[in-house]
């Protein structure tokens, strides 16, 4: 029993923490959905939150650990929806119908041509840095979005759209948190491994990381292929969440309200991503029910003004000692000083545990000089070492 | 094998017309820590970035320990025991300390680690997460900066960054480390630390040393022998004081 006891204080909570969070909401819903307590609207906003939470982990993997910003999200899980779309249409028609098999083979298909892709952007990636790349996914987002809009009627729906099988509606969500569980599992191990080590050092510092005997070619491809398998997962879950693929959806505007998603969860923490993707969710379909008629404008605003001032709350340094201060974690360490007598010490706070954030949001959000400078002269190189 | 543990032969390159280095020719033998010294602008850290594949040279060759290298891309002359570190220091920032070395392990044979091997967080996954980081401690250790091992590397002070850089490099286990201007920055109690710490560096771990610097206290500190550049090529190479009394090279830097 003591022994019990002891290996349980010995595991890591803070690596289970996101498993337990999305595991208890999973279960509780759905005990919740068989007590038949539900309405269809939370059934149909838990797939969206979950959907949601797929994209912004897997976006947080190239964002906040790889360190290149992606703004065509979307169009890798265009890329899924699309495949997975057409698959479950043809396989609803065989022996396999419209059951959970065809869904796996559906998830599988738009993982791996979402994953294709993927390498196919990290190719550009190798070489291109910081806005160049982002100019280049968001144009890939788009051409995949175009693509699929002037494609024949026959093969994925044209400008129409693609109408996919029904799915029993009901238990999708819990497929959803199960897809979540599966995306935090493998990009969680990812970065807490050797390999996911290397990722950040390349983020960090790239030439040293090359120096250093990284192979950084190796990373960066896997970085943006697992990332982009997930949104093709996501993409595949859209279509059997909303039965119909319309391209117009994933524009840009989705790309970048998933990347908002990943900053405002603050980036490389992927807790955050999953709060955030959910609060930016329930808060989308909350403003969209509330404001109805002339005031559906105000949305927007609203919306705006929240990201703003989250944006100064995180970024400001006077509010930054302020935060500094009131963290859950400060608030126990001062309690404990208190206990033992000794006096507190503000340092002790500085988190030197948590994978810590690189890009912040001045970089992301801002054209400062720098970049100004850097565009006028495409072909400078880093040569500060000569 | 060859009697020298690097060894170039007329390497050089030009960017365009303009010939940056040309024709040197550096023989450095087992143990010894040889100086690369020369006015602003001679080429140094360009042949530094030659010798770890950053530039592919336009002619010559060279050898780590009868090995040809030349064409290697910059991981795999690092695999191949070439270690650098960098004028302006490249740490990984937002990393603490401890990891920054194990960076430097990753590629090591004994802590190999498949991807699929640490998603599935096999046995293997753990033992090498674990070894990595008691040998990472153990290099830390060995350069003073094992109670700072969790903080984050922009948090240490300048002279512990130039420590953990020199750690990281070791921690490839490199055969030849090639120091760019260590003692940039620091006043003479730090340089001498740095010379003490240099030769030890040298004992310890049975390296061969080839170091940029301007400093020329250090140079004539602890250097076995020199070759001056100047405008990208060899103006003198020998021993300490008959390359620092050479006219030339006086000449070179202080002009005539």
């Amino acid at each position: 029993m003591t022994s019990l006891l002891q290996g349980l204080k010995n595991i890591k909570w803070k690596h289970y923490i996101n498993y337990i969070a999305v595991g208890i909401f999973a279960i509780l819903f759905t005990l919740m959905t068989f007590g038949g307590s539900l309405p269809q609207s939370t059934l149909y906003m838990l797939e969206e939150i979950t959907m949601n939470i797929l994209l912004s982990v897997s976006l947080c993997l190239v964002v906040g650990f790889l360190g290149e910003l992606s703004l065509g999200h979307a169009g890798f899980m265009c890329v899924g929806a699309y495949m997975g779309g057409k698959l479950a249409v043809i396989l609803s028609k065989t022996a396999l119908g419209n059951g959970v098999l065809s869904f796996v083979f559906c998830m599988l298909l738009g993982a791996v041509v979402a994953g294709a892709a993927g390498f196919l952007i990290g190719l550009p990636a190798l070489r291109l840095k910081g806005d160049y790349l982002a100019i280049v996914t968001l144009a890939f987002g788009e051409i995949v979005k175009t693509l699929f809009q002037n494609s024949s009627s026959e093969s994925f729906g044209g400008p129409v759209g693609l109408r996919t099988p029904r799915f029993d509606k009901q238990y999708l969500f819990i497929i959803g948190f199960a897809l979540v569980l599966l995306a935090l599992f493998v990009i969680q191990n990812l970065i807490r491994s050797k390999h996911g080590r290397a990722i950040t050092a390349i983020r960090d510092n790239e030439i040293a990381a090359k120096a250093t005997g990284i192979n950084v070619t190796k990373y960066k491809l896997l970085g943006f292929i697992i990332s982009a398998a997930f949104a093709g997962i996501a993409g595949v879950f859209y279509s059997f969440s909303h039965n119909y693929v319309k391209a117009e959806v994933f524009d840009y505007n989705y790309s970048i309200e998933i990347l908002i998603m990943v900053v405002l969860g603050g980036m490389g923490n992927i807790s955050g991503a999953i709060i955030s993707a959910t609060l930016i969710t329930v808060l989308n379909t909350e403003l969209q029910t509330i404001l109805t008629g002339d005031r559906a404008v105000l949305k927007d605003v609203i919306y705006a003004l929240i990201l703003i001032a989250i944006v100064i709350y995180n970024n400001a340094p006077a509010l930054r000692s302020f935060r500094e201060r009131f963290t859950p974690r400060a608030f126990v360490r001062r309690l404990l000083a208190k206990r033992k007598g000794n006096a507190y010490n503000a340092d002790d706070d500085a988190r030197w545990d948590v994978v810590p954030t690189k890009i912040d949001m001045d970089e992301v959000l801002s054209v400062d000089l720098k970049v100004v400078e850097s565009t006028m002269r495409p072909d400078k190189e880093d040569k500060s070492d000569e | 094998m060859s009697d020298f543990v690097l060894e170039t032969k007329n390497l050089g390159i030009s960017f365009g017309g303009l010939k940056a280095v040309q024709d040197v020719n550096l023989k450095i033998k087992k143990n010894e820590i040889y100086g690369l010294i020369g006015p602003n602008g001679a080429g140094k850290t360009t042949v530094f970035n030659m010798l770890t594949g950053v530039y592919q040279p336009t002619t010559g060759t060279f050898f780590l320990n009868g090995e040809e290298l030349k064409g290697n891309t910059q991981e795999k002359i690092n695999h191949k025991g070439i270690a650098r570190t960098f004028q302006n220091i490249r740490l990984f920032n937002n990393m603490t300390v401890v990891r920054n070395v194990m960076v430097g392990l990753h590629s090591a044979p004994e802590f190999k680690c498949t991807l699929l091997e640490s998603l599935l967080r096999l046995p293997r996954h753990f033992r090498v997460e674990r070894e990595m980081r008691e040998r990472a401690k153990e290099l830390l250790e060995i350069f003073g900066l094992l109670d700072e091992r969790n903080h984050l590397a922009y948090n240490l002070p300048y002279g512990k960054q130039r420590r953990l850089e020199i750690a990281r490099a070791l921690a490839t286990s490199p055969k030849l480390l090639l120091l760019d201007e260590p003692a940039a920055g620091m006043n003479p109690q730090e340089t001498a630390e740095l010379m003490d710490m240099i030769r030890f560096v040298r004992d310890h771990f049975d390296m061969t040393i080839l170091l940029i610097e301007h400093d020329m206290s250090l140079v004539s500190g602890i250097c076995d022998r020199l070759t001056v550049l100047n405008f990208g090529v060899t103006l003198a190479e020998g021993d300490v004081t008959t390359v620092l009394n050479n006219p030339d090279v006086v000449k070179a830097y202080l002009g005539d």
